[in-house]
């Protein structure tokens, strides 16, 4: 009987005794933290994709609270993000540009040569060490899905010719696949389908260019002369085209001797077609 | 002060807590992928494992053993190390904020672990005097971040190799696991206690 008691006693006191410890502690070592900090978190997407700067969503939420970060930072929220953070703070804000990567390279294996047959580790960055990697191109896609495995939204996937395939419905811009392409392949634009884009990467010089790759930009200047509104401009041996002044009228595409310029509406329609 | 040096080697080598006694089998798949997070969790748990030996120990010859209640070492065990680990991180999360970021996640995924209780146990049961039981526990947690932290570096350079398609994910971590386990029974019979 006494045995019982003991047994009931010891492991009731201890209980007991840590019980109020846990209250005591719980109670004196309390953190005030602001309601608003959680509210936030939940508005934000919750992918801890870093984009705006932070570690992660709850840290900029944070922030955002002790008013050092801005409200729109928030690239995959968007603007309904913003907004709604805004209306937490009780304050206002502008609207977010909602953007998309692009992979500025369309040589694939059939166009862009080879200059052995890699067999080594799955790896962009592991390939760009093996004597600069297996493609002839130096600024071209090595198709090994670094940006594949960064991009959190699962909106990249790799294309059958080697080539990575963003899917527009899910890519919002938060920029990681650019940061993990070794050759910086990939740019974030606005998101929209108006523009031609000079798909191509490569700042060598055209003779060199064409050797690597039937689609590559060789600078010969004729889309310049092409264009009508004077939006091209060649920029370390590379066409660029500046999106605010073109007007889509595609004079650009027809001129180009090899195909690298593309209107955007067909590199959303074939990354739709193709993902889909 | 012999025994105690054995006791070191012993626990971090020989009998390591993970690879020959199969302890904390969890976290050590669990937390290996990434070697931040092994250093980490390694930390806390050489944390935890030595307060909480400390205050069974305590528990054990001052409340259980007079009492004769041999038979609830483990309830006792496991509601002591439950609250404590809670206490730790209350109280933790108050004074030291940039501690708190490095072990915070960790400690209550170590409050139920295995790994912590088997040395709760062993301690009293091997009859270890106090300084003795906080050597073993140290050493035993050292055991078990080697083990970790030797995990985690090879896991991530097997992120880079080409696996082949059937022994991709927990498969290949599996044999890993067992590989290096094998190397481990390199140690068997050096030194016993």
């Amino acid at each position: 009987m006494n045995n019982m008691l003991y047994a009931v006693a010891v492991l009731g006191g201890t209980g007991i005794v840590f019980g109020v410890l846990l209250a005591l502690a719980s109670k004196y070592f309390a953190i005030e933290s602001d309601p608003r900090v959680e509210t936030i978190r939940e508005i934000l997407p919750g992918a801890n994709c870093g984009a705006c700067g932070y570690a992660g969503c709850s840290n900029y939420a944070e922030a955002v609270v002790e008013g050092k970060a801005p409200l729109n930072a928030c690239i995959p929220g968007g603007s309904q993000c913003a907004r709604e953070i805004a209306a937490v703070m009780g304050q206002s804000v502008e609207e977010v540009a909602s953007l998309a990567a692009v992979v500025f390279c369309i040589g694939d294996r059939e166009k862009a040569a080879e200059r052995f047959i890699y067999h080594g580790i799955e790896d962009c960055a592991e390939a760009e060490k093996y004597c600069g990697g297996a493609k002839a191109c130096p600024y071209g896609c090595l198709g090994l899905g670094n940006c594949v495995r960064a991009c959190p939204f699962e909106a990249i996937s790799m294309g059958a010719h080697g080539l990575p395939l963003v899917d527009l419905d899910k890519c919002n811009g938060c920029g990681l696949c650019r940061e993990a392409c070794p050759r910086k392949i990939i740019q974030i634009l606005p998101k929209s389908e108006a523009g031609h884009l000079v798909l191509c990467n490569s700042h060598d010089r055209g003779k060199s260019v064409s050797r690597a790759c039937t689609v590559g930009c060789t600078a010969c200047r004729i889309c310049v002369k092409a264009c009508p509104r004077e939006a091209i401009a060649i920029e370390n041996n590379l066409a660029v085209i500046d999106l605010e002044k073109c007007d889509d009228c595609g004079e650009c595409a027809k001129a180009c001797p090899q195909g690298t310029i593309h209107p955007r509406r067909r590199v959303a329609e074939q990354s739709r077609a193709r993902v889909g | 002060m012999e025994k105690l040096l054995a006791l070191i080697f012993v626990y971090i080598f020989v009998e390591n807590f993970v690879l020959m006694r199969f302890f904390g089998i969890c976290p050590f798949l669990g937390v290996s992928r990434k070697m931040e997070t092994a250093v980490g969790m390694s930390m806390a748990v050489i944390f935890v494992m030595t307060i909480s030996t400390l205050v069974t120990w305590l528990l054990y010859t001052y409340l259980l053993e007079p009492f004769n209640l041999l038979y609830l070492q483990i309830v006792a065990f496991i509601l002591v190390i439950a609250s404590l680990v809670q206490l730790v991180e209350t109280v933790l999360r108050k004074i030291s904020p940039t501690l708190y970021q490095g072990l915070g996640i960790y400690l209550p995924l170590i409050t139920t672990n295995c790994a912590v209780l088997a040395v709760a146990l062993l301690a009293v049961q091997e009859e270890y005097s106090l300084l003795e039981s906080l050597v073993f526990a140290i050493s035993a947690a050292v055991g078990f971040s080697l083990a970790l932290i030797i995990m985690a570096g090879i896991r991530e350079r097997l992120e880079l190799a080409n696996v082949p398609k059937a022994f991709q994910g927990t498969a290949i971590t599996l044999i890993t696991a067992g590989i290096l386990s094998l190397a481990f029974m390199g140690f068997k019979g050096m030194l016993s206690i």
